[in-house]
């Protein structure tokens, strides 16, 4: 048995599955309850504020469903990579794995820009129960997604190494996980937060 | 076992993924034109809430490959998760975000 496979198969249970992955997937629960505990104070506080700015005054639809759109398709590319990965099309891998992380880095520049204008328009953490509630959901969320870029760009500087072949597709596999992740709790901050006013 | 195996890995083609994809575009604009047209607006929560939780469906089944891994993997997922969806309910009874009537 080969050294990747015996590592390979060093990570099988029991059951046949792969530990990291279901060791991932335990992690994701854990962040469920990380984000349904931000999500349900911002519900708690909604309307609650003294003074403004408030949400329907502030927020910006149409540049954050640009923002949504962008995460959406970054989650396309991030699919595609592993699919790439998968076939050991390395050339195909890379330009995904950096789309990945070229979407997700203009979603971050896109949260960078609304909350610097959120300050100039007098919303901080501590003017009011929106501002609070609002800048620690969605940077706690941006903070995820800034960890998503790094581990995308590690996993394009191995891939342009020759580090990353279709063995190590598991380790793609839950990278996406996580990407995903991180998009289907946007899916419910667009609509809590920015649609539902 | 090797099945077990097998089952964890038949992903769908980048075909599938392409038309997920379009379905998840097509439901954020519906969700858009929700918020603007004035006549959805009686419906406006549970609209949102319908569609949102499709395209959160529509991921976590295609992309994050719920639908066709090893069910496991769905228990891992699905058991915090409702946890999550009843912690969050109850914080927001106990602060009286809904009130029973």
């Amino acid at each position: 048995m080969s050294h990747a496979a015996h590592a390979e198969a060093g990570h099988q249970t029991s059951m046949g599955l792969d530990s990291r992955k279901m060791a991932f997937w335990a992690f994701i629960g854990s962040e469920c309850l990380l984000f349904a505990t931000l999500i349900s104070t911002y519900l708690i506080y909604k309307g609650k504020s003294l003074e403004g700015p408030f949400p329907h005054e502030i927020l910006n639809i149409p540049f954050t469903s640009f923002s949504t759109f962008d995460l959406l398709m970054s989650s396309l590319w991030m699919v595609l990579a592993l699919a790439a990965v998968q076939r050991n099309d390395m050339k195909w891998a890379k330009v995904w794995l950096m789309g990945t992380a070229i979407g997700g880095l203009i979603f971050l520049g896109g949260q960078v820009w609304e909350f610097s204008h959120f300050v100039e328009h007098g919303l901080t953490l501590q003017k009011n129960m929106f501002g609070t509630t609002f800048f620690v959901l969605t940077g706690t969320h941006g903070a995820h997604v800034a960890v998503g870029v790094l581990w995308l760009l590690t996993l394009w500087v191995r891939a342009m190494q020759g580090k990353l072949t279709a063995k190590n597709a598991m380790t793609v596999e839950i990278t996406g996980l996580y990407w995903h992740f991180v998009d289907v709790i946007w899916i419910i901050i667009f609509t809590v937060v920015y649609l539902i006013q | 076992m090797a099945e077990t195996h097998a089952a964890e890995h038949s992903h769908p083609t980048a075909g599938v993924y392409i038309r997920v994809a379009a379905v998840l575009f097509i439901l954020t604009v519906l969700e858009v034109g929700v918020f603007y047209v004035p006549t959805f607006h009686p419906i406006l929560v549970p609209a949102l809430l319908i569609l949102s939780a499709i395209k959160f469906c529509l991921v976590v089944m295609f992309y994050m490959h719920l639908k066709m891994d090893n069910r496991f993997f769905s228990m891992i997922f699905g058991g915090p998760l409702i946890l999550a969806f009843g912690m969050a309910m109850a914080l927001m009874f106990l602060f009286k975000v809904f009130i029973l009537r």
